[in-house]
């Protein structure tokens, strides 16, 4: 090793710059409050969300007496899921996949006409740190003097406030997990368990589990989460285009940035002069810290509080409303070359394809729903032997049936079976009908497993397999079901 | 030029500070992670210090440290095989009273039956039965409707219970199909004869060069007594049907007349003592299920 190697070596070492932090603070966000036809939408909408979360399991649904009467339920035990009119078992979970394809293609749909509505509006991260933000400034007051309570030295006042706030919090996010809960047993049996102290322990463990994440994430985290955690504004950033409407800062309207008195000047002797003050409102307002007029950006939630704020500035200097404001990309830049904005497209290739795909996936979930049986019939053949041969010399084979009856009542079933002439069954445990059928009675929401031998002389069965039909018929409501199997011979 | 070290560079196109690292021309810019990403690291290790305490963890020379839990997945296991055990015996105890035609009856009990019959059949019949009961040369096929010594419930039980010619067992099915040849007791043209009768009776072919009369004289002298004037044959004796198609030692000319020269006579334990009464009742109708039960 030459000397200049060493001496480079200590140079590096010693390099001052790699002592500049990786990691930086996240800067808390004060979000003042604020008054408008958005924050009017917003809370509409955490009433309404809300309001479904945590009543929703109280609402009651007959469906029989062997059946649970809660209107949605996560049966976990029984392996049931009820909604309203739909009864799911286990091996319909293709529904639920379904229902994701839905919600990715409804969350485009959503992006290409308006934005993130869902982030701005609707996302449990949004209106959970919405609440909780109402609820620190019940206790904390506005935006300034929560900024100089944090300042301040403890006090009792200080102590009070931020205890008052947190306890809140916690309530509010143990009742969260309570909801929870209650999506997967008997709501009101669960709550008065839950009241005594008589519930399970996986309940108490999912309440906690949900408090914590409640308190941490809608409490503490806010904004990170978009930032740091989610997903879709980084999806959301590549799937939007010029004709999506957006909160927008109109920076043709905007810019250049100068105060009231200024501006009047500038537009007394004819010079161009831009109606944003640089009051800072829409920052003020935001509740994840960003500033709007630097364009859309991951940060931006776009739930149109600053718009709210912008318009009321806006008022009190006289200028028109809707310096921010719902726009496209499209219309604000080709005011910018002053000529004349485009008119919206809304119908657009992507558009077009969001709906053709929601459409295409709903309405076949929706025909596959409609038109699903509540009887299903599923035949195997027994294997080991495939045939075997009986004293008069004549083949039989053997089936086993599983029978799942998806109604509240029990149904009794008539089994028959269509092959050549001198086609014979047998079904061990069933008593026979009038007609000589035999019937078996499935119980009301069960599945059961009976074995069906078929035989059929030596002279009919001549082909090494051949089908033939086995058929369960409903006496009661008239539903069949056919399914089409092999009989086997030598 | 030489770099400033002391300010941090900034990147040109971008404005953002860099990390002072440099590899051909390409530098690292420095976007800061958020500090609470580096507080959950902390945590996830703080949090496995915890696990190491509460769960085990550790290997050690012969074993591992335990953790005050005292958690083991094994003794979970061993405690639902328990509570498995526990449920199998409330079940067996409702086998236990019932007779067989109330098992039969009663869908709930047939169920724990079949599903208790089906383990025993497996762990005890099958090694000469076959898994799927199918039997071979010899053992008898329990999924067909023929039976030597009879497919009702009690009498199937009482070939599980007693066994086929099993000696330790004073009550055990006893019949025997002498060895005819063997013995002198008929010459080989007499045994090709009777052969011959019995084919024409089952409706297999018939070697047209052999006097059936005679084998008909013969069968009626010797076969008889056990399989019955017309062949029918006797589960009291455990003497089968030759007029059905099927044939425990196959329906060959050759097999036949083996079976006249050397006798014939499997052998089949008693089950009594070796399984417990739920079980022989399980094994019962399982078998009766197969597909013969009468």
């Amino acid at each position: 090793m030459t000397t200049l190697d060493i001496k480079g070596i200590q140079e590096a070492a010693d390099d001052p710059r790699d002592d500049i932090p990786l990691y930086a603070p996240a800067p808390k966000v004060y979000p003042q409050s604020v008054k408008g036809r958005f924050r009017r939408i917003k809370w509409g909408l955490l009433f309404f969300c809300l309001g479904i979360y945590y009543l929703l399991p109280f609402v009651r649904w007959h469906r029989g007496p062997s059946l649970p009467d809660q209107a949605v339920l996560i049966d976990l035990e029984r392996k049931r899921f009820y909604f309203f009119f739909i009864e799911l078992w286990p091996q319909e979970v293709y529904y639920l996949t379904g229902l994701l394809i839905l919600a990715a293609i409804i969350l485009f749909l959503m992006n290409a006409v308006a934005g993130r509505i869902w982030c701005g509006y609707l996302c449990p991260q949004t209106v959970w740190t919405d609440l909780f933000m109402s609820v620190e400034r019940f206790f904390q007051g506005d935006r300034r003097d929560r900024i100089r309570l944090d300042e301040a030295p403890w006090s009792f006042d200080k102590i009070w406030r931020k205890a008052a706030t947190h306890i809140s919090w916690l309530m509010i996010a143990w009742w969260t997990g309570g909801a929870w809960v209650l999506y997967f047993a008997d709501a009101p049996t669960l709550v008065l368990q839950l009241a005594t102290l008589q519930a399970p322990m996986t309940a108490y463990l999912w309440i906690g589990i949900l408090t914590f994440t409640t308190y941490a994430l809608a409490g503490h985290m806010r904004e990170q989460v978009c930032l740091y955690m989610c997903p879709w504004p980084r999806i959301q950033a590549a799937l939007t285009d010029a004709d999506a409407l957006n909160v927008t800062y109109r920076h043709d309207r905007g810019e250049p940035r100068v105060s009231v008195k200024q501006a009047a000047r500038l537009r007394e002797v004819g010079q161009p002069a831009g109606d944003c003050i640089d009051c800072h409102q829409c920052v003020a307002v935001c509740p994840t810290g960003v500033d709007i007029r630097a364009g859309a950006q991951l940060g931006c939630i776009q739930c149109g509080l600053c718009i709210d704020a912008c318009d009321d500035v806006m008022r009190k200097v006289m200028r028109p409303a809707g310096l921010i404001g719902y726009d496209t990309e499209a219309a604000v830049v080709a005011r910018a070359a002053r000529t004349t904005p485009p008119a919206r497209r809304l119908i657009r290739p992507r558009t077009i394809l969001y709906a053709a795909i929601i459409s295409l996936v709903g309405g076949a979930m929706l025909y596959q729903l409609a038109t699903r049986s509540l009887l299903d019939l599923a035949v195997n053949h027994e294997r080991t032997p495939l045939f075997t041969t009986l004293r008069d010399g004549s083949i039989r084979n053997s089936y086993t049936l599983r029978i799942a009856n998806k109604r509240s009542e029990a149904r009794p079933l008539a089994i028959t079976v269509g092959g050549p002439a001198g086609t014979a069954f047998e079904i061990s445990g069933a008593s026979p009908s009038a007609d000589w059928r035999p019937i078996v009675t499935v119980p009301a929401d069960q599945t059961i497993e009976i074995r069906l031998f078929v035989a059929m002389p030596r002279r009919v069965a001549t082909s090494s397999s051949q089908l033939i039909q086995i058929k369960a018929s409903d006496l009661a409501f008239g539903e069949s079901v056919t399914v089409k199997e092999n009989f086997f011979a030598p | 030029m030489a770099p400033d070290l002391e300010k941090p560079a900034v990147d040109a196109v971008t404005g953002t500070p860099t990390t002072g690292h440099e590899w051909d021309g390409i530098q690292e810019l420095n976007t800061p992670l958020p500090r609470w990403w580096l507080w959950t690291l902390y945590l996830t290790i703080i949090w496995s210090v915890g696990y190491w305490i509460v769960y085990p963890a550790w290997p050690l020379i012969s074993s591992h440290t335990t953790g005050i839990l005292n958690y083991s997945s094994r003794a979970e296991v061993g405690e639902e095989l328990a509570k498995l055990a526990a449920l199998r015996n409330t079940q067996a105890a409702g086998l236990a009273h019932a007779s067989l035609t109330e098992i039969k009856a009663s869908p709930d009990l047939q169920r724990i039956a079949l599903a208790r019959g089906k383990a025993a059949f497996g762990d005890n019949c099958a090694p000469c039965h076959g898994g799927a009961a199918t039997g071979a040369a010899g053992f008898p096929n329990l999924i067909d409707d023929d039976w030597v010594w009879g497919g009702k419930l009690d009498e199937i039980q009482k070939t599980i219970l007693h066994g086929i010619r099993w000696e330790q067992n004073p009550e055990t099915r006893v019949g025997n199909m002498p060895a005819f040849g063997r013995t002198g007791m008929l010459k080989r043209e007499e045994i090709a004869q009777a052969v011959e009768h019995v084919r024409s009776i089952a409706g297999l072919d018939v070697d047209k060069t052999v006097d059936l009369a005679k084998g008909k004289e013969v069968f009626a002298a010797n076969c008889a007594s056990c399989h019955g004037e017309g062949g029918k044959g006797n589960q009291e004796l455990g003497a089968p049907d030759l007029t059905d198609a099927i044939w425990l030692f196959g329906s060959s000319r050759q097999a036949m007349t083996e079976g006249l020269i050397n006798g014939r006579g499997g052998i089949m334990p008693a089950w009594n003592g070796r399984l417990d009464p739920v079980t022989i009742k399980a094994l019962t109708v399982y078998v009766h299920s197969l597909g013969g039960g009468q």
